[in-house]
Order: structure tokens, then C-alpha cells, then sequence
């Protein structure tokens, strides 16, 4: 029943990590799976708090009055139509948009307590620290070895450790057995699911704390697909993941919050996002609040 | 393993000085590059109009229109260089664009893409050709070999040849950017004028000729103020003397207000500092400085123009 | 037989109204043939241009290249003389051009693709590009002579190799600074936003990322922008390789660049210049070895840049 089981044969550790990988449906999502989840939110830390975003571009603005809180260890999906602002709010976490000429973040977003958008801060450790895996794999034009390298070397790591952080990353993101004895070559030659797995172990191979991820499926086929979901399920354990998708089914398999943010045009047709609703995935799923959230999971817009 | 950050402060979200200090330096270092392009504008721009105003305030007009350009005698007749110069590029100009546009039209039109693949880089080979020697070229081959069959009388060095000369170092830039122009015209008007049974004859000189006029324009005035700007060539083939006497005939020497400087120019060591004829050379420099500038905007402002067009 | 045409013999018509007529299309040929005999024109006088001066120098090219190609400038005979003292010269500007040029063009291209994109400055600053790179290259030498020969000669020592290789640098800078924009705008973001993503800063995305990815272009540009300089001669004319002589003697190499100097190019035309035949015979070898020079450098670039094209 399951094609990709059968590839992946030399993935033998920790079986039970993959259970959440597999193409299940809505009937997966159960009320004690919630509760459990319920439970599970009390006790954990908070690792950005947002108030009040607002994100404009120039004089547009693109999205309105975000307030919510990411948990640490967990995976929150970001959902919503095209053209909401998934990706601009996922910018601002890592301060990405201040690359954009002409794009301004309103509001507050509290990292383990510490306001992100104040002068004091310097973006560049932001993004050590809040790593990005995104849209269209995008590897360095090097060596698989230099694209892991590239970052722990900018911040210090030492000569003589690197082999270890590469042959670390490279692991935990489930590539290392495919591509050991070909780490001198570039990284180029590999396929695209391999690629984004490359893209996912340099982006931890800085030690980052939260893992933000732009609809890193979106490029690949099913087969792929399904191993960095397994991925993501593994990195849970060590880091926050932040995740956008299109993918509805994507988002119930992962993720532990779902956000859905949804479009409202105002008078003058202006175009801007808004959070509609954030709960556990399983209620999301479920027994949506918000009957703008239930259209759109049940396909009846979007 | 992610590190602890279980009482993260601001102070952790600082990067190390010295990456901070070499990001900022950076910048400063590009703008302050980026500003040594506009220095270098203004500097010619100072030099040639300071100098220029030495000329004009001290010279006595009556000089500036007189029987030639003997600079060191004080007759400055500028209508003698201009004319020159017009002449010469003329003939440049209906060298060039002919051969030029008609490269243009079959790289654009006809050739088969292989053709086309060797055939651009072969025009941007020619138009590194050193124009010492064209100007070589034309005293040695042009002017004997060719035009001698043609005026029994002709002068050794004479504005033909220059022009001739000329005229083929400008082919390569003028068919580039004619080239540049048809290729802008869209396929869809090539087939809307197929599709109603024209010839591709046809279909080129009524359609896509026209379409693009504006940039084969802008061809022809980047091209003849390349051309008006040329000096190696009109030194060695025309005007190889510091002095020239107005004439109209364009089988005699004469020389430009190009190779009015590189004369003045390399007399430079003689004609000591604060001598009128010294000064006639950022004269000479201010007044190309002006023609070529108008001439090149005029050409910027009509290819903008074709780029936004389609 | 019937009048009437049946159905199959309109089809026949048909076939033969569709069929290519020798001959019918007499115009559109003779336009073809028009356009390729430009074309050929407009591409082959590099051929003649060749084989005359190939022909001309013919007496030194077979007999005496050697001689010519070590021996410096001598005013006496043409027999005597060489072009070394050009060839060395022209290497020693285009050296100096290159270091002042490169430099400067790469660093404004990254600056307005990467710094001022779109802004106000990044306009001026590109407009003036544009109309720098129309400047006639004989108004560069006025510049070089007012400024670099004269303002700062404490720096140049006056009418020397690095005033001529300032003074070139100056005419090639737009076509560094153009090339260089183009290669970084070929540079997708995308390589730009993964640096970011694991935290490099702004001089470190373009050092390590940026610029490498957009090196082998901007090595193509600055080739071909040093062949620009090797082959001018006008505005070296101007601030002073017109000598045609070189303090060599005992000087040592660092020393030769603050001397008296002449270039290749200057040389041509100081031996066109000379009255007599046999001077023009070493006008056309030195032609041919110029051109030589310089169609090979181009061809380099050319060559390295439709290598390296389209690596996204
Ligand atoms: N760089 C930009 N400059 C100006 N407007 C932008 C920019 N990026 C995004 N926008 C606008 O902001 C709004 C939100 O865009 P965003 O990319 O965040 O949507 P999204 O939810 O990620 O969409 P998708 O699902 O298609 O990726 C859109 O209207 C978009 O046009
Ligand atoms: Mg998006």
C-alpha cells in the first residue's frame, strides 16, 4: 500500500518516527489524538510570541493584525489561499523581509522573550538562528560538503570540526548514506528531493533553533515528498518548525497547530490577509471554528 | 544540537563586530566606487570646459573664421574641422549602414541560428579591430589600390579613404544595434503578415523594417557620432598635419577636430602651457564632447523608447 | 475533352499553385543574395584587412620577425627598428588599466544591482555610465592629460605609464561597469536568499555566493574591455606615449613605469607617420602582430563567455 516504503530501504532507524509519514486521511485525526494534543501544549515553551503584525510592501499593505504564538518543538502549519500572506508572515520570523526593498513589519515578535524587531538586534543572527528551507530547492552552486560548510564556517566553526557538523547535518537530514562518498561533487547533480534535503541539512548545519519552511514539497514528487515529511517529523524532536503548505493532507500529517489565514479584499480592492483561525490541527481538521476555514479545508474555496 | 536558550538576551542576537564592521565597510567602499564613475564624468566635464573658457575669452573672434586651421599662426577656422568631420562621416555613414543594416537584416531574418551563432561573435571580433589599423589600411591599400583607379589626382592623404575607413570600423557597432532593433520586433507581427500570404520579402522591408525604425535609427546617430569621434584613422588617412586649409574636394587632405587634437596633441611637449593653440586643444575636446553627448542621448532615449515598447 | 474542371483537377490545380516556381520569387532571392553579399562585406574585410597587411609586412614577417619583435624603436632606419618597447609598453597599461578599472567597475556594478537598486543615485550613476561609454576616446586623453598627467603628478610622475593606464582606465570603466551589472543581475535571488537563510551577512552573500557565481562574466567583460585598451591609441597620445622610445637602459622593471613609454598601437602610427616604403612595411607587421593580439584576447572572451553562458 505504501510505493515509498519499498525505497526506502536504508532508512532502518527509529520505524516508528515514520508512522506520522504516512498518507493517511482525515480518518487519522481522532478526538483523543486532540485531547492528547491539548495536553501536550500546556507544558511547552514559547518560542515566538507576535503581536499585531502588520507587514506592508510600500504602501500596500499585505497582511493585517497577525497575533499568535509558536510552540517550541512542534510543527505549526501556516494554510491558506494563494496570495495571503503564508510567505510574508513566515518572513518575519527571520527577518527576511528586511531584504525586500520597501517591505515593513508593524508589531512585535517576541523570540524566548526578546523583541526581534528592535534596533539592538542584528538580523544576521536572527537567521542563524531561525533557519529557512525554501520554496524551490536552492543549493549553493558548490560542493554538497562546501554547502553544508558554508555556514558554521561564517560563524566560526573551526577547520578541524567541520567534518563532524557536515557528516551531522547531512544525517539527521536522511542524506548522508546517499551522498558519503560523493561530497566532493556539486551539489548540482543531485535530484530535486535530494536537493531540499541538502537545503534542510544547511540550514541546520548552524545549529539553528527554529526551522522555518516555505512549501518545501512543492518542487517534488510524491516519492520525495514523503521522505522530508519523515524528515520533518524527525527534526521535531530538536527544533520548532514552522511550515507553509498548499497541501491540506501535508498539513494534517505533520503538524501539530494549524494557522489558516484567508484574503479579504476591502473597498478599494486592496488585497489583504488576515489570521482567521489557529488552533490544534486535529480541531482545524475537525471542527473548524470559523465557517471561512471549513470552506476552504472541505475545497470549496481556495 | 540547537544551543540553550533559555535566557536569551538581546545581547545573543548581536553579530561579532568585526562581521558587522566588514559588511559596513563594504558598502561604503561600492557607493565610494560608484561615486568614482561620476567623478570621472565630472572631471572630463571640468577639464574640458575650463579649458575651452581659456580659448573663448582670449581668442579674437575674427579667428574663428578664417581661410583654415593653422593653430599656431592663431586661425582657429572651425569650419573647416567641422566640415571635415561631417564629410568623412558621411561617407562612414553611407559605408556603414548599407553593409550594417543589410548584416542585420539577414542575422535577424534570414540566417540559419548556426549561421547566426558565428556570425555575432564574428562582428564583435571586428569591432576590437585597432583603428591605427584602419588607418594603416587606408593609406597603404584603400587609397592606392582602390581609389587611385577610380581619381587620377587623388591626394596621398585624402577624406575618402578616411571615411572609407571609418565607415568599416563602425559596421560591426551599427550592425549590432540594428540587429538588437529587429530582434525586438515581435514574432507575432512576422506571422500576423505571413499569415495573410506575404513573402518573407515582403514581410521584412513592409513589417519588421518598419517596426523597428526607430531603433535602426538610433543606429545610424550612435554610429556616425562613433564615427565623428574617431581619430586614429583620420590622422594617418587624412589630416596627418597639425594645419589644413578649408576645401570641400573630398580626394584632398583635411583634418577633423579629432586629429586637430591628436595633432595639438603631440605637440604638446613644444607648444608650451598657456599658448592659445595648446588651448584650441580642450576647445576642440569641449565641442566633441558636446556633439557626441547630444548625438548618444538622442540614440539612448529613442532605444529606451523601443524597449518599452513591446 | 470536358471544360467542366471535376473536383481531382481542382486538387491538381491546387497542388500546382502550392508547388515553388523556379524563378517566381526573383525578388525575394535577389534581396536574399543582397543581404548575404552585406553580410560578407560587412564580416570579411577582416580577411583583406589581413591578407594586406600580411602581404605588406611580408618583408619583415618572414625575414626579420625575430629582429623585430626584440629590437626597440630607432629612429635612424626602419631596418633597425622594432616593437618590443610597444609590445612591453602596452602589456605595462594595460596592467595599470586593469588594476584601476576592474576594481572600480565591479565594485559600482555591485553597488547599483545589489546597494541603490532602482534608486535616485543608482539612475545617476547609470546614466552617466551610459554616456561615458559614448565619450570619444580622445577626450579621455584630455582628461588624462589635465588630470593624471598634470594635477597629480606627484602620484604619476607626469607623462608616464601609469598615467596612461589611469587614463585608459577611465575609457574602459563603463564597459567593466556594464558587463559587471549584467552578470550580477544573472545571479537569481534565490542563491542570494539561502545565504541569508543560515545567517551570512550582506559582505559575506556577495563575497562567497554573489561574486563567484558572477565571476566568470565579469572576467569576460574585463578581457574584453582590456582589448579595448590594448588596440587605442588616441588617447595615449595625449598623455605622452608618443616618444616612442622607453628609458630602459639599467632601469629596473618598477622603474619603467614612471618613465618615458610608448604602446604598440602609438608605435603603428609613429611608423605610418615616417615617409618611405620600408617604414611602411613595419606599420604593416606591426599591424598584423596587433592584430594578432588583440583579435586573440577577444576571441579568449568571447570564447570563456558563450563557455560559461546560461548556469542557471
Ligand atoms: N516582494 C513583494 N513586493 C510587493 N508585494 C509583495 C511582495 N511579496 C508578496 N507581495 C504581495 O503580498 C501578498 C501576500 O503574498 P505572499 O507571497 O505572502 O502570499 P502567499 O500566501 O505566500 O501566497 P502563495 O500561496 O501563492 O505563496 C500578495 O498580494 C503579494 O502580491
Ligand atoms: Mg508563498
Amino acid at each position: 500500500m505504501n510505493p515509498e516504503k519499498a525505497l526506502m530501504t536504508d532508512e532502518s532507524e527509529a520505524p516508528e518516527i515514520l508512522a506520522p509519514s504516512e498518507p493517511h486521511t482525515q480518518t487519522r485525526i481522532d478526538v483523543s489524538a486532540v485531547a492528547a494534543m491539548a495536553g501536550q501544549r500546556a507544558d511547552t515553551e514559547t518560542v515566538f510570541e507576535c503581536g499585531d503584525i502588520n507587514v506592508y510592501y510600500g504602501d500596500f499593505l499585505a497582511l493585517r493584525d497577525v497575533t499568535l504564538d509558536i510552540a517550541a518543538h512542534e510543527v505549526t502549519a501556516f494554510i491558506g489561499p494563494s496570495g495571503c500572506g503564508k510567505t510574508t508572515f513566515l518572513r518575519c520570523f527571520n527577518r527576511m523581509n528586511d531584504l525586500i526593498e520597501g517591505a515593513r513589519v508593524d508589531g512585535t515578535i517576541h523570540y524566548h522573550g526578546v523583541n526581534l524587531y528592535q534596533d539592538e538586534v542584528d538580523p544576521v543572527e536572527v537567521r542563524r538562528r531561525v533557519g529557512m528551507v525554501f520554496q524551490k530547492p536552492n543549493p549553493f552552486p558548490k560542493s554538497i560538503y562546501d554547502n553544508i560548510a558554508y555556514g558554521p564556517r561564517l560563524a566560526g566553526v573551526k577547520r578541524s570540526a567541520l567534518d563532524d557538523v557536515v557528516e551531522g547535518s547531512l544525517t539527521r537530514a536522511a542524506l548522508w548514506d546517499e551522498v558519503k562518498d560523493r561530497l566532493k561533487m556539486s551539489a548540482y547533480g543531485l535530484s530535486g528531493g535530494q536537493q531540499q534535503r541538502l537545503c534542510i541539512a544547511r540550514a541546520i548545519a548552524v545549529q539553528p533553533d527554529v526551522v522555518l519552511m516555505d512549501e518545501p514539497c512543492s518542487a517534488l514528487d510524491p516519492i520525495a515528498t514523503g521522505r522530508i515529511e519523515e524528515l520533518i517529523a524527525e527534526l521535531k524532536t530538536e527544533y520548532t518548525i514552522i511550515i507553509v503548505t498548499h497541501n491540506m493532507q501535508q498539513a494534517a500529517r505533520i503538524s501539530d497547530m494549524t494557522a489558516f489565514f484567508s484574503v479579504q479584499a476591502n473597498e478599494m480592492g486592496h488585497r489583504t490577509g488576515e489570521l482567521v483561525e489557529y488552533a490544534p490541527t486535529s480541531l482545524i481538521f475537525t471542527n473548524p471554528d470559523d465557517p471561512r476555514t471549513e470552506a476552504y479545508i472541505t475545497g470549496r474555496v481556495g | 544540537m540547537p544551543q540553550d536558550t533559555s535566557d536569551l538576551s538581546v545581547a545573543d542576537l548581536r553579530t561579532s563586530a568585526s562581521r558587522r564592521a566588514w559588511s559596513a565597510g563594504a558598502r561604503w567602499a561600492f557607493a565610494l566606487a560608484a561615486l568614482a564613475t561620476v567623478l570621472v564624468s565630472a572631471l572630463i566635464i571640468w577639464t574640458v570646459a575650463s579649458g575651452a573658457w581659456t580659448f573663448i575669452s582670449q581668442v579674437a573672434w575674427g579667428n574663428l573664421t578664417e581661410i583654415g586651421w593653422f593653430p599656431r599662426r592663431g586661425l582657429f577656422d572651425l569650419s573647416t574641422l567641422l566640415v571635415n568631420s561631417a564629410q568623412i562621416s558621411i561617407i562612414a555613414m553611407l559605408v556603414a549602414v548599407p553593409s550594417g543594416f543589410g548584416a542585420a537584416i539577414y542575422l535577424s531574418e534570414y540566417a540559419h541560428p548556426k549561421v547566426r551563432k558565428v556570425m555575432k561573435p564574428t562582428l564583435e571580433l571586428l569591432a576590437s579591430v585597432p583603428s591605427v589599423v584602419l588607418g594603416v589600411f587606408a593609406i597603404s591599400f584603400i587609397t592606392p589600390s582602390i581609389l587611385t583607379n577610380f581619381f587620377d589626382d587623388i591626394n596621398f592623404f585624402n577624406k575618402l579613404a578616411a571615411g572609407i575607413a571609418v565607415g568599416l570600423l563602425v559596421i560591426p557597432l551599427i550592425a549590432s544595434i540594428a540587429e538588437d532593433a529587429l530582434r525586438a520586433v515581435p514574432v507575432a507581427l512576422r506571422e500576423a503578415s505571413s499569415g495573410l500570404g506575404a513573402r518573407k520579402v515582403t514581410t521584412s522591408i513592409r513589417v519588421v523594417l518598419p517596426a523597428a525604425m526607430s531603433g535602426l535609427m538610433a543606429a545610424i546617430i550612435v554610429g556616425f557620432s562613433r564615427a565623428i569621434g574617431e581619430t586614429m584613422v583620420v590622422t594617418i588617412a587624412s589630416g596627418g598635419g597639425d594645419t589644413s586649409l578649408f576645401n570641400l574636394a573630398l580626394t584632398e587632405s583635411g583634418g577633423t577636430i579629432t586629429s586637430a587634437m591628436a595633432a595639438l596633441g603631440l605637440g604638446t611637449d613644444q607648444v608650451a602651457g598657456n599658448n592659445l593653440a595648446f588651448q584650441s586643444l580642450y576647445f576642440l575636446g569641449a565641442l566633441l564632447f558636446a556633439i557626441t553627448l547630444v548625438l548618444n542621448m538622442l540614440g539612448d532615449v529613442i532605444v529606451r523608447r523601443l524597449q518599452n515598447k513591446y | 475533352m470536358s471544360v467542366l474542371t471535376t473536383p481531382a483537377g481542382i486538387a491538381t490545380g491546387a497542388a500546382d499553385a502550392l508547388r515553388r516556381r523556379p524563378g517566381a520569387d526573383v525578388a525575394g532571392s535577389a534581396f536574399k543574395w543582397l543581404l548575404i553579399g552585406a553580410t560578407v562585406f560587412a564580416t570579411g574585410f577582416l580577411a583583406v584587412l589581413l591578407a594586406v597587411m600580411i602581404v605588406d609586412g611580408w618583408e619583415v614577417l618572414s625575414g626579420n620577425l625575430w629582429h623585430f619583435l626584440t629590437h626597440g624603436f630607432s629612429q635612424r632606419s626602419a631596418a633597425e627598428a622594432g616593437v618590443w618597447q610597444g609590445i612591453l609598453g602596452s602589456l605595462q597599461v594595460a596592467l595599470v588599466t586593469g588594476l584601476f578599472a576592474v576594481p572600480t567597475g565591479v565594485a559600482t556594478a555591485i553597488y547599483l544591482v545589489e546597494y541603490a537598486q532602482g534608486s535616485r543615485f543608482a539612475r545617476i550613476v547609470e546614466l552617466n555610465i551610459r554616456n561615458l561609454a559614448g565619450v570619444p576616446s580622445i577626450v579621455y586623453g584630455l582628461l588624462g592629460l589635465a588630470v593624471f598627467v598634470q594635477t597629480i603628478d606627484g602620484f604619476t610622475k607626469g607623462k608616464t605609464v601609469i598615467a596612461g593606464g589611469m587614463t585608459l582606465a577611465a575609457m574602459v570603466l563603463p564597459i567593466v561597469v556594464i558587463t559587471s551589472v549584467e552578470a550580477l543581475k544573472a545571479v537569481p535571488d534565490s542563491l542570494r536568499e539561502a545565504a541569508y537563510g543560515v545567517g551570512a551577512t550582506k559582505w559575506e552573500v556577495l563575497s562567497r555566493q554573489v561574486l563567484p557565481a558572477a565571476l566568470s562574466t565579469i572576467l569576460t567583460g574585463t578581457v574584453l574591455a582590456l582589448a579595448r585598451a590594448l588596440g587605442e591609441a588616441a588617447p595615449l597620445i595625449l598623455v605622452g606615449a608618443a616618444t616612442g622610445f622607453m628609458s630602459f637602459g639599467d632601469a629596473n622593471v618598477f622603474e619603467t613605469f614612471t618613465g618615458p613609454y610608448t604602446a604598440l598601437p602609438v608605435l603603428i602610427f609613429n611608423f605610418a607617420r615616417q615617409p618611405g616604403a620600408d617604414w611602411g612595411v613595419n606599420a604593416a607587421a606591426a599591424s598584423v602582430i596587433i592584430l594578432v593580439l588583440v583579435l586573440a584576447v577577444n576571441g579568449l572572451a568571447i570564447y570563456l563567455r558563450n563557455r560559461f553562458e546560461k548556469q542557471w
